[in-house]
C-alpha cells in the first residue's frame, strides 16, 4: 500500500483515528471508576511504551537484552532530579531530557553488543540493571538525600496547569505514548528499521551490504533506552507516584521481556497486546479466585499459579507461535478475510495452478 | 603488617570458598550446555525448586533426611523427563534464542509450582554443619573460615572430579560430547538422543539439589536463591560455557574478586558493590576473551 504521509498508509491513519476516538472519547465517557485508570490504563500505557523499547532492541535488532527496568529507573530518577533542580525545563522538557539520559546509559551498556550476542549479551545487560539500581541507591544525591527510601514524586504541571486527577494523568500518558508509538512505527518502517532488521536476520550479510553494525546497534540501544527512560518517568510519576529503586528491580525487566515475547517479537502492536495481557491476566485470576472460589484460595497461591501460567504460555508460544499474540491476531484476521472455499471450489483444492 | 596480611588471606580464602558455591550452580548450566548446546536459564529455578521440595518433604511430611534427599532427587529426574518431553523435543530444530526463551518460561513454571506447593515463607535448612568458623583452623592458622564453606568446597571438588571423569572416560560421556557437537549426526549413528537428554537434565537436577542444599543452609530456603543463581552467569562467562574445570575456576575468581573488592574498595562507594561487580568483570572478559578461560572458541559460520 502506498504511504500517504511519511511511512503511514491510509489503513494506518484509519486505525489511528479509531484508536484515538476509542481512547479519547469512548473510554473517558464509559469508564468512570478511578480504579481502571490508576491500576490498569495508566500502567498499561507506561509498560507498553517500555515494551516498545524492548521490542526495538530485541524484536527488531535481535539483541537479547534484559535491562529495561534499569533504564526505566534511570529515566524516572533523572526526571525527579530535573524537576527538582532545573524547574525551568518544564514537564515535557524534563521528560525528553530524562529519556536522553537513559539513552546515554543505553549506549554505554549497549557497547558489548558489538562483540557478543545471545546469552552473553544478556549477562552484559544484566550488569546495567544491577549497576544503575545500585548507583541510585548508594549515592544520596540522586534521591535528594532522602533517608526514608521512598520519595514522593512531584505533581505534574504542564504550562502552569496541574495534571493530578487520574483522568488527567491518563491523558498525559496517552499523549506521550501516542507520539512515541507513531515515531517508533515510522522508524521501524523506514531505513532505520530496515537496518535493524537486516542486522537481526544476518549481521554479517548486513555488514557486507554496507550497514554499519556499530551505528545500527548503538542506535538501537540508545533509542530503546530512550523509550524505556520516558516510560520509567511516566511509570513513576503517573502510576507509582513515588520513586524507589526497588520498584525497578530485575522482576520488572523480566515482566517487560515477557510482554515483548508473548506480545510478538518485532511488532509494535504486539507491545500493547503483551502489556495488556500481562497486566489484565492477574486481575482476571484474582476475580476468578474471589468470585468462583470465594476467596478459598490463598492470594499467594493465585500469584504462583499466575507465574506457572505465564511460564507455560511462554513455552507454548515458543513451540507453536514464536511470533506471539500479534501473529495470532494476524492469523485470525487472515482467516476472516480469505473466504472459506465452497464445496464446488474444493475440487480444485490441492491442484497446482 | 602480619595482621593485615592475615586479614587479606581471610578475605581471600573466604571469597574463594564462597565462590565454590557459585561453581556448584554453574556446574548445572555447564552440564546441560556441554551435552545439548542449550543454555538452561531455569537452572536457578531448579535449585530453588529442588531444595524447597527437599525441605518440604522433611518438614511437612517428617520424612528422614536421607529418604527426603532421594525423593527430591527422584523428583528432579521427573522434572528432567517432563522437560525433555514437553519443552526440548518440540523445540529440537528451533534456534538457540528460542530455546533460551523457552527455558526462561520453564524457570517461571518451576518457581510458581514450588511456591504453590510449599508456600512462600523462608524455611530453615539444617544440614548439621554450622555456618561458623572452624575452631581448629582459627586456633592454629588464625584464619576464620566457616565450616559450611569448607564443606561446600569439598562437595564441589568431589562433584567436579566425578563429572570430569564421567565426561572424559565413560561411554556415556563420549555420547554426551557427540550429541553436543552435532545432535543430528550423533542420532544418525545410533546414540539415543532422548536418553542422553533425560540423563543430562536429571544430572543437572541433582546438581541443582546439592547446590540448593549448600545455599539453603547458608541463606535459608527462599525465593532469593533464584537471584543468587543469576550470579552463576558471570561465572560461566569467565570460565567458559562448556568447561567443567572452567565452572570451578570461574566461581573461585568471582568469589575472590567480589569479596576483595567489597572489603577494600566497597567502603568508598557505600558498599554492596558485590551486587554488580561480577557482571562488570564478566563484561571485561567478554570484550577480551568472549569464549572464557577454558571454553571452546566460538566459531560462526556464515
Amino acid at each position: 500500500m502506498k504511504p500517504v504521509f511519511m511511512t503511514y498508509t491510509k489503513k494506518d491513519l484509519i486505525n489511528l483515528a479509531v484508536c484515538m476516538v476509542l481512547s479519547v472519547l469512548v473510554i473517558p465517557t464509559f469508564i468512570t471508576t478511578e480504579y481502571w485508570y490508576t491500576s490498569i490504563l495508566i500502567p498499561w500505557l507506561c509498560l507498553a511504551l517500555a515494551t516498545i523499547g524492548q521490542q526495538i532492541v530485541m524484536g527488531y535488532t535481535g539483541q537479547l537484552a534484559l535491562g529495561a527496568a534499569g533504564f526505566m529507573a534511570a529515566g524516572a530518577f533523572a526526571m525527579f532530579n530535573l524537576i527538582l533542580r532545573v524547574p525551568d525545563l518544564g514537564f515535557v522538557g524534563s521528560l525528553i531530557v530524562s529519556g536522553l539520559i537513559a539513552a546515554a546509559f543505553g549506549i554505554l551498556f549497549g557497547l558489548p553488543s558489538l562483540k557478543v550476542r545471545g546469552i552473553y549479551l544478556m549477562v552484559a545487560t544484566l550488569a546495567s540493571q544491577f549497576f544503575i539500581i545500585w548507583m541510585i541507591d548508594k549515592f544520596g544525591w540522586f534521591k535528594n538525600y532522602d533517608s526514608s527510601g521512598i520519595i514522593t514524586a512531584q505533581d505534574i504541571v504542564i504550562l502552569g496547569k496541574p495534571f493530578t486527577t487520574p483522568l488527567a494523568m491518563y491523558f498525559v500518558c496517552l499523549a506521550v505514548t501516542t507520539v512515541l508509538t507513531l515515531l517508533a512505527m515510522n522508524m521501524a518502517r523506514g531505513s532505520t528499521g530496515r537496518n535493524w532488521m537486516a542486522v537481526r536476520d544476518m549481521d554479517i550479510a548486513a555488514e557486507s551490504m554496507g550497514v554499519s553494525l556499530l551505528r545500527t546497534k548503538v542506535q538501537a540501544f540508545a533509542i530503546s533506552a530512550f523509550y524505556c527512560g520516558v516510560a520509567g518517568a511516566l511509570f513513576a510519576f503517573c502510576y507509582l507516584k513515588s520513586l524507589e529503586p526497588v520498584a525497578f528491580d530485575i522482576k520488572l525487566s523480566f515482566k517487560i521481556l515477557f510482554m515483548c515475547i508473548l506480545g510478538g517479537l518485532g511488532t509494535i502492536n504486539g507491545a500493547f497486546i503483551g502489556a495488556a495481557f500481562i497486566l489484565l491476566f492477574p486481575v482476571l485470576l484474582n476475580a476468578i479466585g474471589n468470585n468462583v472460589f470465594h476467596g478459598a484460595i490463598d492470594a499467594t497461591i493465585i500469584s504462583s499459579i499466575e507465574q506457572v501460567i505465564f511460564g507455560g504460555l511462554m513455552i507454548i508460544f515458543m513451540i507453536y507461535e514464536p511470533l506471539g499474540m500479534a501473529k495470532l491476531w494476524e492469523n485470525i484476521k487472515q482467516k476472516w478475510k480469505t473466504k472459506i472455499p465452497s464445496s464446488t471450489n474444493l475440487k480444485s483444492f490441492g491442484k497446482k495452478t | 603488617m602480619v595482621e593485615e596480611l592475615l586479614f587479606f588471606m581471610e578475605v581471600l580464602v573466604g571469597g574463594l570458598l564462597a565462590g565454590t558455591m557459585y561453581s556448584l550452580v554453574a556446574l548445572g548450566f555447564v552440564l546441560i550446555f556441554k551435552a545439548s548446546a542449550t543454555f538452561n536459564f531455569s537452572q536457578g529455578a531448579m535449585v530453588f525448586f529442588s531444595v524447597l521440595a527437599f525441605v518440604g518433604f522433611m518438614q511437612d511430611f517428617n520424612i528422614p533426611f536421607v529418604l527426603a534427599f532421594i525423593l527430591a532427587a527422584l523428583l528432579m529426574v521427573v522434572v528432567g523427563l517432563c522437560t525433555e518431553r514437553f519443552v526440548l523435543r518440540p523445540l529440537m530444530n528451533a534456534s538457540e534464542d528460542t530455546v533460551l526463551m523457552a527455558t526462561i518460561g520453564l524457570g517461571y513454571v518451576l518457581e510458581g509450582l514450588a511456591q504453590a506447593a510449599w508456600g512462600v515463607e523462608v524455611r530453615r535448612l539444617d544440614l548439621g554443619i554450622g555456618d561458623f568458623p572452624v575452631p581448629w583452623i582459627a586456633d592454629n592458622l588464625k584464619l576464620f573460615i566457616s565450616a559450611l564453606d569448607i564443606t561446600a568446597g569439598l562437595v564441589a571438588a568431589i562433584m567436579i572430579i566425578g563429572l570430569f571423569l564421567l565426561f572424559k572416560y565413560t561411554k556415556i560421556g563420549l555420547g554426551l560430547r557427540a550429541v553436543a557437537d552435532d545432535a543430528g549426526a550423533a542420532s544418525s549413528i545410533g546414540i539415543p538422543l532422548k536418553h542422553i537428554m533425560l540423563l543430562v537434565w536429571s544430572a543437572a537436577g541433582v546438581v541443582a539439589l546439592v547446590a540448593g542444599c549448600m545455599w539453603g543452609a547458608r541463606a535459608g530456603v527462599q525465593f532469593a536463591l533464584v537471584d543468587l543463581a543469576l550470579k552463576a552467569l558471570p561465572v560461566l562467562i569467565i570460565g567458559g560455557f562448556s568447561s567443567i574445570p572452567g565452572a570451578i575456576i570461574g566461581g573461585l575468581i568471582i568469589g575472590a574478586v567480589e569479596k576483595v573488592l567489597e572489603v577494600y574498595i566497597g567502603p568508598f562507594f557505600g558498599g554492596a558493590i558485590e551486587g554488580w561487580a561480577p557482571y562488570v568483570l564478566a563484561i571485561f572478559f567478554l570484550l577480551y576473551r568472549p569464549e572464557g578461560l577454558f571454553g571452546e572458541k566460538i566459531i560462526r559460520r556464515v
